[in-house]
């Protein structure tokens, strides 16, 4: 086959329709992650309007431009729109775009899932822009402390806002989690082990792996918070067992982690493009494979040093002091990594390295006032003062927009086949630099000067007046420098020079690419031997274009990409990728019907919306597997591997590993707050413990049992090829975890008292519903199975929706009886027939 | 709300006048502790050389035993910070000048700039930190005198045990000066903190707890208060001011008190 007629066929398979049709089906993931790029940079423009109305406002003591009511509305938005609706968003779609094209793969694991996340992201979004427009956005601060944030402090739709719309949106990034994690780790060129991938993907699979288990916390916390402002239970209240403090724990339980995952992407885009613009690989890959994976580690361990003020034991603060103070030492271990490879290279003073240099210089002072704020002491002094402000922006706008900035405009070839204008880039990167500077160097002695975050105005005569004025003079530079950066990228897009295929002559695989972008990525994928595969000039490119690699080839019509053995880079498998689809859409609607009922208190519509959920996500899976064995497929190159419904360790099962992760992070954080509460609230012991029912745990614990045992028979008998038995098998197991579903709410119902009465209520009834909730999933599935057999799509060979079912049924068994246990055995005294 | 506004402005004016003031008459004698304390008269000529760092609720301008320890703090910590980033930029700027690869020592830079150079760094500033925090908490020192804030939107409320029953200030905090007293700090509904820069650090106030801080004014005078964590509409009026009286006069307001 020629290339002409290899890209042809191939882009019959991979395209999308023409019109509206193709814009709301496409799951293509060059085409998501540039939406998702854009969509975020709308959303920094919209934050920094708002941060421009807070500077305009705190220029002058005593100003009326705007009362408290709209500041708080500004600075929480304007937060939470930086946070949750530009950097994470951003950076996952950079993600989307750029990793499997540096890992020579066609798409991502989970096409689908990459739209439903992107459809979730812009619905989220409308409901937060659409609360700003009617001017009900949320007050509270982006981190929404309680009890200000509690129903009798703050009545209004504001708080709900917040918590359900950044809910919806933080669904979209644990989709982008488990959906990076798992393309880096399976879809990737065969023979990249994971010592030969590109350094980017090394820090999107930690970042990944990061969000997988950072953001359970907080969907976690928001739901609490949630139930307690819609229906009373007292979480947060000390009136009634609850604590405030638990908020706290539980935000910043992902709120550190949430600045490395938005900080380590950034250093990835450095240590890819630093190493190109000093013409030299990058020294120490091993040493920042490791600090990162430590850095990923230990930023769990941080997040009381948000906490410093709050009354915690001096010995605990000591602790977490140390552990702050430790957690630069990787971050030190990369930038001298990177100052390395500029010593042993010639370092070009591109437009990328500039923003490379303005990264160095602003990163590196946000993190040395981040170590002083590791002291105790001065934390003390300066928490919640500017000087945090000052901390915090030096730290994300160094160390997110300014690699990010650099990713740009390193890209930008990659991304629209041009060049951007020297002169213009050079001047907005000026005006940015300065700008940023003039705004937020001052702004550390504004707050040693002791003025506080967050107030709308302040009095004359604090000695703030000269620093709040040369902050917002600064600001507004800035936002001249981000407009002619837009401007440049702007008029790069319309008219700019050509690029050659590879103008920094990188050695990355995403440089390989023709231009423009095909839907497929590559026409045939290569085989990886070294850390730097590109190094050959342009002869792999026209081979890969020939249709000489891997699966160069129309094979029935089908979306097939290579799969990987996790470490070696083996091949193992091949790929089949799900077409366009409604599906992604509908769910989300579907979702965001589920939220806005919520939020406008329709609450009998909830559970609809959930039901139209649950029956579009059985269609969803139904939509995958096959239903012929097929044995080894020819995969080019001489090699042969199965498709991966026959594989063994399908791109689907790590999947499944991965959001039960999260999952069990999600327990594991509600039963820490149990803990807490018992260990810490005021009111404890609560007056009425629970008296659980011997008849009704007995009976959970028997179907729980049945249910193993029949599934067990089931998976055994499916892999034996005899299908009535396992349909029985599966059947049955459905049945039995039915009946402990139901036996799981009478025990609730027998013997826990009222959740609105006291925290112990609260919790043991969201412990409960844990349980229901996942057994009901497990139902379905198990049901699914059955379904599946008997249209044949299970066969001895094809194991992997058994397997799948197997680690949810397991996850939720094993759930039901911790829950069980954790409501059960603090009361063992008063258990009852 | 307007009521709170009112009262707010009130003490920011307070702090205005109070600013005057204070500079005479804290003026001398904080030259005379800073040639008792070595370490704080580093603080002062911080303070002295940057001018414009004297403010009513300015952690540079401190006038008591904690503040001035984190001002040293804060200064070390600076002087470290300002080292380590002339040594790192520094590196980065010289190597824009190479004009041609040639091999560097990986060792040096990874084990020697990426473990050695912070760790030592990170240990000596953390261990000053902890030893400086444990001494600032004070958790064996139980002080004579021991008075109750309570946050509550957007106003302080003061109450120490007299003689003669409690005594309740709304936004103002009495306290002898020259001694060390404890504040047990409490809120009513949201979280607030309480801050008074000159003198300590900050201690939120949450409900169902009750924080403790101690604070330590050197001499006598008013020292500006604020509410630090954000606690709605009125967060930015809810300042207090603290006066810290000399003996005679608080032997006065206990009597008072006593009456
Ligand atoms: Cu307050």
């Amino acid at each position: 086959m020629t290339a002409l007629k290899l890209h042809n066929a191939l882009e019959t398979i991979w395209g999308r329709p023409r019109g509206w049709r193709g814009v709301l089906t496409n799951v293509n993931h060059s085409d998501l992650g540039l939406r998702f790029m854009i969509a975020a940079s709308v959303y920094f423009a919209i934050g920094g309007v708002l941060a421009m109305l807070i500077r305009a406002q705190l220029s002058t003591p005593r100003a009326a431009f705007v009362g408290p009511e709209i500041y708080n509305q500004l600075f929480t938005m304007h937060g939470s729109l930086m946070m949750f609706m530009f950097a994470i968003p951003f950076f996952e779609g950079l993600a989307m775009y750029m990793l499997p094209k540096l890992l020579g793969s066609r798409d991502l694991a989970f096409p689908r899932l990459s739209a439903f996340g992107w459809w979730c992201y812009l619905f989220g979004g409308f409901i937060l822009l659409g609360a700003m427009a009617l001017g009900l956005a949320p007050d509270g601060g982006w981190f929404m402390y309680t009890p200000l944030a509690s129903k009798t402090y703050t009545p209004g739709i504001n708080a709900d806002v917040w918590l359900l719309g950044i809910t919806f949106v933080e669904i979209s990034a644990v989709c982008a989690a488990i959906e990076l994690t798992v393309s880096v780790l399976k879809l990737r060129a065969p023979g990249m082990s994971l010592m030969r991938m590109p350094i980017f993907a090394w820090y999107i699979l930690v970042t990944a792996g990061m969000m997988v288990v950072g953001f359970p916390p907080l969907i976690l916390a928001s739901t609490l918070l949630e139930i307690e402002r819609a229906f009373g239970w007292p979480f947060f209240d000390p009136e009634r067992g609850g604590h405030p403090l638990l908020w706290q724990h539980l935000f910043w339980l992902f709120g550190h982690p949430e600045v490395y995952i938005i900080f380590l992407p950034a250093a990835g885009i450095v240590s890819t493009v630093l190493p190109v613009m000093v013409r030299h690989s990058l020294i120490g890959y091993g040493w920042i494979v490791g600090s990162i994976l430590v850095l990923g580690f230990f930023s769990f361990g941080l997040w009381v040093h948000h906490m410093f003020a709050t009354g915690i034991p001096h010995l605990a603060l000591a602790f977490f002091s140390a552990a702050s103070a430790l957690v630069a030492v990787p971050t030190v271990v990369q930038i001298f990594g990177w100052l390395a490879t500029m010593w042993a290279g010639r370092p070009m003073l591109w437009l990328p390295m500039l923003y490379i240099g303005g990264f160095f210089f602003i990163f590196l002072l946000g993190g040395l006032t981040g170590v002083m704020l590791a002291m105790v002491p001065l934390n003390w002094q300066v928490h919640d003062t500017a000087f945090v402000t000052a901390h915090l922006h030096y730290v994300l706008i160094g160390g997110f927009m300014f690699p990010m900035m650099a990713g740009i405009y390193y890209w930008l070839p990659r991304l629209t086949g041009r060049r951007s204008h020297p002169l213009l880039g050079r001047l907005g990167f000026w005006l940015v630099f300065a700008g940023f500077n003039v705004t937020f160097l001052v702004m550390h002695l504004t707050g040693l000067l002791g003025m506080p975050r967050r107030v709308y105005t302040y009095q004359p005569g604090l000695g703030w007046d000269w620093p709040n004025l040369v902050s917002s003079m600064g600001s507004f530079v800035m936002a001249i420098g981000f407009a002619v950066v837009v401007i440049d990228l702007g008029l790069a897009v319309l008219f700019g020079r050509r690029s050659s295929r590879n103008p920094w002559r990188a050695a990355t695989l995403e440089w390989a690419l023709p231009m423009p972008v095909p839907s497929y990525n590559l026409a045939s994928l290569p085989h990886v031997e070294t850390r730097e595969p590109l190094d050959r000039g342009h002869a792999l490119a026209r081979s890969l274009a020939a249709g000489e690699g891997y699966l160069g080839r129309d094979r029935e019509g089908l979306r097939e990409t290579t799969g990987v053995e996790m470490v070696s880079g083996r091949l193992t498998e091949v790929v089949v990728l799900p077409g366009n689809s409604w599906l992604p859409i509908a769910t989300a609607a579907a979702t965001g019907c589920f939220f806005l009922a919520l939020l406008v208190g329709l609450y009998w519509l909830a559970p609809v919306a959930l039901v139209v959920v649950a029956a579009l996500a059985w269609r969803w899976a139904a939509a995958l597997g096959s239903d012929t064995d097929r044995g080894p497929l020819d995969a080019g190159r001489g090699a042969v591997a199965p498709p991966h419904h026959e594989a063994e360790e399908a791109p689907g099962w790590w999947g499944s590993v991965f959001t039960l992760t999260a999952d069990a992070t999600f327990l594991m954080s509600l039963l820490f707050g149990y803990a807490f509460l018992a260990t810490v609230a005021p009111g404890w012991p609560p007056p009425e413990m629970a008296r659980p029912s011997f008849a009704a745990a007995g009976i959970v614990l028997l179907a729980v049992l049945a249910a193993f045992l029949a599934e067990r028979e089931g998976l055994a008998a499916s892999r034996a090829a005899a299908t009535a038995r396992a349909r029985a098998g599966y059947g049955l197991a459905a049945t039995a975890l039915g009946a402990a579903v139901l036996a799981l709410l009478a025990f609730g119902w027998l013997g826990l008292p009222a959740p609105s009465g006291h925290a112990y209520g609260a919790v043991v009834w969201v412990l409960l519903g844990y349980g229901v909730v996942h057994g009901s999933i497990a139902m379905l599935m198990l049901a699914f199975v059955r379904h599946r057999l008997a249209a044949g799509y299970v066969s001895p060979a094809r194991m992997l929706e058994p397997r799948v079912v197997r680690l949810w049924l397991r996850y939720t068994l094993a759930a039901m009886l911790l829950v069980l246990a954790a409501i059960g055995l603090p009361g063992a005294a008063s258990w009852r027939w | 709300m307007s009521g709170d506004g009112d009262a707010g402005v009130g003490v920011a004016e307070d702090l205005l006048g109070m600013k005057r003031v204070e500079i005479r008459i804290a003026g001398p004698r904080l030259l005379a502790a800073a040639h008792r304390l070595a370490p704080a008269a580093i603080a002062a000529g911080l303070a002295a050389g940057l001018g414009g760092c004297a403010g009513p609720l300015s952690t540079l301008d401190p006038a008591g035993p904690a503040a001035r320890s984190i001002s040293v703090l804060m200064l070390v910590l600076l002087v470290l910070a300002a080292l380590s980033f002339v040594v790192i930029f520094g590196l980065f700027l010289l190597a824009l000048r190479r004009r041609r690869s040639r091999a560097v020592s990986q060792r040096l830079f990874l084990v020697g700039g990426g473990l050695v150079f912070p760790l030592v760094l990170l240990s000596v500033a953390t261990i000053y930190g902890v030893v400086l925090g444990e001494r600032i908490i004070g958790a064996r020192e139980r002080p004579a005198l021991s008075i109750e804030a309570r946050a509550e939107r957007w106003h302080w409320q003061f109450t120490r045990e007299g003689q003669g029953g409690s005594v309740t200030r709304r936004d103002i905090l009495d306290v002898p000066a020259g001694r060390t007293v404890e504040i047990v700090v409490t809120s009513a509904d949201v979280i607030h903190s309480f801050w008074v820069p000159r003198l300590a650090g900050k201690i939120d106030a949450i409900p169902g707890m009750r924080n403790r801080i101690l604070i330590r004014a050197d001499v006598p005078g008013r020292y500006g208060g604020v509410c630090a964590e954000f606690c709605g509409t009125g967060h930015a009026e809810m300042g207090f001011t603290l006066v810290a009286h000399d003996p005679e006069a608080w032997a006065d307001l206990e009597r008072g008190a006593a009456r």
